[in-house]
């Protein structure tokens, strides 16, 4: 896999520390040769073109890039993508299947949980490692697994209830 | 943001970790969660040559209590492994109500105790509850490995007295003696901030005896700060209003709050000997209903 760069720098690209990775993203086996210091955002937006994931804040506070890895809720954009090597990243492409929503996908659709739909990628995949842990989650418990999701539009509300519709709807 | 660029070595072992860090050059960092330092390095505020990821290290994921009743924390264990913990919760009453306010859920992840105390934020709250416990870092380097009690270990904000090739393997709680109670309360204006104000209190009796205790503070100046006098004003007598009080009141003095965009330096200083009382109020309560 190729990802390509703007160049600022004057060195010579022999002098590129590049490292060859190998990971499974939404099951499918993957392998790429990346620069240390390129964030796991970058290789599932850019390199790999799963623009699903967002980048918001840049600096870890809003969420908006939240992957799984290992089952995991991880902010991407503050884990390196060599560390992603010989793990398994989830990303909100891999929810749906080829004919059917994933209940969370459903659970926004049905209860209005988005409005602009920045962070919904990261509040989607924070709730699948939610309710994997706990299938049957208080009103709090959803609260407290996405405060460290930021939305600027919904006031939280419907969101909540969108997650909490999916767990029902899994659970059935 | 990119970080600078930096060569990236993931030993499998902490020998080899060592190594790395002994010839790895003028400026190495050791990755565990990254938490904190992955934010500096897209900032540009820490520009390592060369990144030493201990994430493939086995054997560092602990915490376990040994036989002599003491807690270790090793480096890779999460501050979700602790938020989760039943030891904790069952032996540890401060350090299991800090585990839930650290950063927010998604960081909590990956984010570790050893790092946050190694990072030295004077808004680090695992330092002051490592601190109020009377808690050591372990450090291992070419050298061998030598222990240093969190009060020598950070000497301001973001400086601790590592050698450039000392790795801190686990943190210490020391076991104790009497019966532990105690606390940590944090001010945020949301989850996932800085701490306005944070307060560790650990304190150990036997009968109604205490027999040691710590105050930590958390966000109330250059770097965490023990309140020992405080602390000191806690020990041979039972928890009284009175005690608790005195307290209160030595601890916020000890304080060196700035006013900021999260609160003035006086409401500061208020809210440190607001959180004393009540964690002490409530152990005293507590203490009251086991009796």
């Amino acid at each position: 896999m190729t990802i390509v760069y703007e160049d600022h720098d004057d060195e010579a690209a022999t002098d590129v520390p590049v490292r060859r990775i190998k990971f499974r993203i939404n099951g499918k086996k993957m392998a790429a040769e990346v620069e240390p210091r390129l964030l796991l955002a970058h290789l599932i937006r850019r390199g790999l073109g799963l623009t699903g994931t967002h980048m918001g804040c840049d600096t870890t506070n809003c969420g908006a890039c939240t992957v799984l890895v290992d089952g995991r809720a991880v902010k991407s954009c503050t884990m390196l993508a060599v560390q992603a090597d010989g793990h398994e990243i989830s990303t909100v492409e891999g929810l749906a299947t080829a004919s059917e929503l994933h209940p969370l996908q459903e659970g926004f659709k049905e209860e209005h949980g988005l409005q602009c739909g920045f962070c919904t990628p990261g509040m989607m995949m924070a709730a699948k490692a939610l309710l994997e842990e706990n299938p049957d989650p208080t009103e709090e418990d959803v609260r407290w697994a996405l405060s460290g999701n930021l939305c600027r539009c919904t006031g939280y509300q419907n969101i909540v209830k969108s997650v909490l519709w999916a767990a029902e709807k899994l659970r059935s | 943001m990119y970080p600078s660029r930096f060569r990236y070595e993931a030993p499998r072992s902490l020998d080899e970790a060592i190594s790395l860090m002994h010839n790895g050059g003028d400026y190495v960092k050791v990755l565990a969660g990254g938490q904190s330092l992955v934010p500096l390095m897209k900032l540009r505020f820490a520009s390592p040559e060369l990144i030493v990821d201990i994430n493939n290290v086995p054997g560092l994921a602990y915490h376990r209590t040994d036989p002599d009743g003491s807690l270790h924390i090793g480096a890779l264990c999460r501050h979700a492994d602790l938020e989760r913990s039943d030891l904790l919760k069952e032996t540890q009453p401060t350090m299991a109500s800090a585990a839930p306010v650290i950063a927010d859920p998604i960081v909590r992840n990956r984010g570790t105790l050893v790092g946050s105390l190694c990072h030295a934020d004077p808004q680090g709250d695992w330092a002051s509850v490592v601190l109020a416990l009377g808690g050591a870092v372990m450090a291992r380097g070419p050298r061998g490995t030598r222990a240093i009690p969190l009060a020598d270990f950070v000497t301001g904000p973001f400086q601790n007295v590592l050698d450039p090739d000392e790795i801190v393997v686990e943190a210490v709680i020391p076991a104790a003696r009497g019966i532990r109670s105690g606390g940590y309360l944090k001010l945020e204006r949301r989850v996932g901030d800085f701490a306005t104000v944070g307060v560790a209190v650990a304190v150990e009796t036997i009968g109604e005896k205490v027999t040691r205790a710590g105050i930590a503070l958390t966000g109330v100046g250059g770097s965490t700060i023990g309140a020992t006098a405080a602390a000191d004003a806690l020990v041979g007598r039972p928890l009284t209003a009175e005690s608790i009080g005195q307290a209160a009141d030595l601890a916020a003095e000890v304080a060196r709050p700035r006013t900021d965009h999260r609160g003035s330096a006086a409401y500061k200083r208020h809210m440190v000997r607001t959180f004393v009382q009540r964690i002490l109020s409530r152990a005293e309560a507590a203490q009251e209903r086991a009796a």
